[in-house]
């Protein structure tokens, strides 16, 4: 008999939703054999059966959230055959009816819950733009700010498994106080920190044309209020949907880095007939030399860095009143997929060659459409790069992947008539957009950022092969 | 009944405790034929007579060691220091004699030391002081630093009675200008106990002798404002009330302290540690205080009027507590 747990993907990941069971009670499993599928804050992930066997028992249903090292299924590993069928389905009589019935019966989380944690307070002394160990990191907003609160507060929330990153602060610098806690706890507005919320936000609720939900979707996060009062939402014919884990990430994660940065965009236009010319010469040779495909991306990551490293600032983080200037280029790179978008981030980007950047850019993409993408490979991006143009976006306003302070934004490229040598002549270009904060980024050296993408990419020397 | 001053009520303590117990007997500098420096002894002589109101020559050292001696054998003596700022003379007597004394061969000294303290009077670095965190470090002394007639009154009873030394604290700037009545009974009141001057849900201003009036205007300033501040006379130092001061910040969550004393080392201090060791997880913000600076007292009244915390700079500070 094996037990199968939640397992821990990442160091700050403390719970995971089962969004899919792939195997049935009574079902063979082979040991690594796909088992079921999670979502957690960071990653969507397909998690391998620990061992070989009978899948027993289902302890945990498609829907629920509950915390890592939680037991969510048990596998027989010495009755392959004979235990099957009938005897393995009665031991798991129709798991949902008897588990689904409220929130509150999901797994309480343990006492020892991160949000709740009393917060490891910094030394004082610390320059608090050391960045913390991921080990010691202080609990963080969704997007990566840092929770102020006060012990009563952090007290208050373990007491009532309230989850901090939930609740807007309205003391001095945004600190949670007493009664913001208690206002959130007394409202109903605080999301429970863990199964609470997405289990009912995954209840089903397929009501079409019926009256509103008597709990409307705004309990899930506070910072996803809604701008006009619920009940004028619902009319006429309609189906309503939860969000997806996934979904209220980047619904919260938008939301803030909206209301934390201050976006400015600045657009400029590309002449890339020039690594077109290189492209289309080079494709085939490239993917047979090198076994991956040749897409634009690469020459755009490449320019990027380029312009990273002549102007870092653009390749920072703001603590506070401190500006984190990352050495590392990490290129986090929006991904779309048909349940949503995620931004896997090439690591040290400024240490790869052409091809190193086209591997992994493939690789990271591929594995995000797969679920295969561990949670360090969405983590830790210094600046970010979509592209709207494989949609056919003449170009986009992107908004900022926090904690970064620039998002680079690719439009479709196409041919177009411009003025060359006073002459009209066809070219293939670009528009390029930046999104940056402006609270460190000013306009200034956002349009020299952008100046040097685009004298890299016009004047295109580095060998791809 | 009429409304007596705080210096009448020490008066009144000191007649009825040595009217009360003849073993009770006064001495000091001036506070015979004078009846002492600010007057608290007069009558004293005319009522008991030299042999129990003694006029001791000018030195606080010889002063307490009679003391002591009168303890051991018998007496329960209350001794006046002419400022309280001359205790500095008298330390060693204080801190390794009298305190130990109990401790170290079983024979506690029952002795009374009192005098004017505190500035706000422009009496200058020598004649200002508020000396209490010397001996709040002394393990064996009791220190009381009262705040109104009534428990002048009886707290100084309750000095007398007891059989260790007490340290006893008279602010002059409130001598002669509060005022209330007290009962006609005989009362004592406890030594070590805190009392509640103004309830409030907000934060809790922690205060003791003439800082309590400073933080009681503080705290209607900041009713007007809707901040809803309780303030806490502490009365007694050694020991300090530690269930008060934790059941108020478990009621409030914000702590304040003002003190006259200076700011390093200053009671603040002792009074933030014990809360966090005590009430840490019901802290909704930093502890704060309010102190005079870490100067001597100066004697210009502009330059004292900076120095000394005043009921705006209570109220500054209990604003930014209480939007933390």
């Amino acid at each position: 008999m094996a037990d199968v747990i939640m397992p821990q993907m990442g160091e700050s990941i403390f719970e995971g939703t089962i969004t899919k069971w792939l195997k049935k009670p009574g079902d063979k499993i082979e040991r690594d054999e796909p088992l079921f599928e999670i979502s957690t804050d960071k990653v969507d992930a397909e998690i391998p059966s620990p061992s070989a066997g009978v899948l027993k028992e289902i302890k945990v249903n498609e829907g629920q959230t509950v915390p890592i090292q939680t037991v969510v299924a048990v596998i027989d590993a010495d009755g392959a055959a004979s235990s099957a069928g009938s005897s393995a389905a009665a031991a798991a009589p129709a798991p949902a009816p008897a588990k689904t019935e409220a929130p509150a019966q999901a797994p309480a989380p343990p006492k020892t819950e991160a949000p709740a944690k009393p917060a490891p307070t910094p030394a004082p002394s610390a320059p608090r733009a050391a960045a913390p160990s991921a080990t010691t990191a202080p609990p963080q907003r969704p997007n990566g700010q840092k929770i102020r609160s006060s012990p009563l507060v952090r007290r208050i929330a373990r007491e009532n498994n309230v989850d901090l990153s939930q609740i807007p602060g309205t003391g001095a610098g945004g600190r949670i106080s007493k009664h913001d806690i208690r206002a959130a706890i007394e409202g109903g507005g605080a999301s429970r920190s863990s199964s609470g919320v997405s289990a009912a936000g995954a209840a089903p609720a397929r009501a079409a044309s019926a009256p509103p939900p008597a709990a409307g979707g705004a309990a899930a996060s506070a910072v996803l209020e809604t701008a006009v009062p619920r009940e004028k939402m619902y009319f006429g014919h309609y189906e309503v949907q939860p969000m997806s884990v996934m979904r209220q990430r980047i619904a919260e994660h938008m939301v803030l880095s909206k209301r934390v940065s201050p976006h400015v965009y600045s657009v400029d236009e590309v002449n890339v007939s020039g690594i077109a010319a290189v492209r289309s010469k080079l494709k085939d040779k490239f993917e047979q030399s090198s076994g991956t495909k040749l897409t634009f991306m690469p020459f755009f990551v490449r320019a990027a860095v380029e312009g990273l490293r002549a102007f870092p600032t653009v390749n920072s983080s703001v603590d506070g009143t401190n500006i984190v200037l990352h050495k590392e280029c990490n290129i986090g790179i929006a991904v779309a997929l048909d349940w949503g978008l995620i931004v896997p981030v090439i690591k040290n980007a400024e240490e790869k060659n052409f091809l190193g950047i086209a591997r992994a850019l493939n690789d990271l993409a591929e594995r995000a459409r797969a679920k295969k993408l561990k949670p360090e490979e969405v983590a830790e991006s210094t600046f970010s790069i979509t592209n709207p143009g494989v949609f056919g976006g003449l170009f986009g306003l992107p908004v900022i992947n926090q904690p970064n302070v620039a998002i680079l934004g690719l439009g479709t490229i196409e041919k177009r008539p411009v003025v060359v040598d006073d002459a009209i002549a066809i070219r293939s270009m670009v528009y390029l957009t930046l999104s940056y904060d402006h609270r460190v980024v000013d306009g200034a050296v956002a349009h020299q950022f952008m100046g040097k993408v685009k004298h890299t990419l016009e004047n295109w020397t580095e060998s791809i092969l | 009944m009429a409304a007596i001053t705080m210096l009448e009520g020490i008066r009144q303590a000191i007649f009825e405790e040595m009217d009360r117990d003849p073993a009770v007997v006064a001495l000091g500098e001036d506070i015979g034929v004078y009846g002492g420096a600010f007057k608290v002894t007069e009558g004293l002589l005319a009522r008991f007579g030299p042999e129990r109101v003694i006029d001791a020559p000018i030195s606080e050292t010889a002063i307490v060691g009679a003391a002591c001696g009168m303890g051991y054998l018998g007496l329960r003596p209350i001794v006046e220091m002419q400022f309280i700022d001359f205790i500095a003379c008298c330390f060693n007597q204080v801190t390794n004699f009298a305190a130990k004394s109990h401790y170290r061969w079983g024979a506690p000294v029952p002795m009374v030391l009192r005098g004017p303290s505190g500035g706000g009077v422009h009496g200058g670095p020598f004649h200002s002081a508020n000396p209490e965190m010397y001996f709040m470090h002394t393990p064996g002394l009791k220190i009381i630093y009262p705040s109104t007639a009534y428990d002048a009154k009886g707290l100084l009873k309750s000095a007398v009675r007891d059989n260790n030394p007490v340290l006893f604290f008279e602010h002059k700037y409130l001598y002669r200008r509060i005022k209330e009545e007290i009962p006609a009974e005989e009362y004592t009141v406890p030594i070590g106990k805190a009392a509640v001057r103004r309830e409030g849900k907000d934060l809790t201003i922690l205060s003791y002798a003439a800082m309590v009036y400073t933080s009681m205007e503080a705290a209607e300033i900041l009713a007007k404002e809707g901040i809803d501040a309780e303030v806490i006379d502490l009365r007694t130092l050694l020991p300090l009330d530690r269930d008060a001061i934790l059941a108020s910040v478990k009621k409030t969550n914000k702590l304040l302290i003002v003190h006259e004393d200076t700011r390093t080392g200053g009671i603040a201090g002792e009074i933030a540690a014990l809360v966090c060791e005590g009430a840490f997880e019901d802290l909704d913000g930093p502890i704060a205080r309010v102190t005079s600076l870490d100067t001597p007292v100066p004697y210009s009244p502009p330059l004292e009027e900076r120095f000394l915390p005043n009921a705006e700079k209570v109220a500054a500070a209990a604003r930014d507590l209480a939007k933390y």
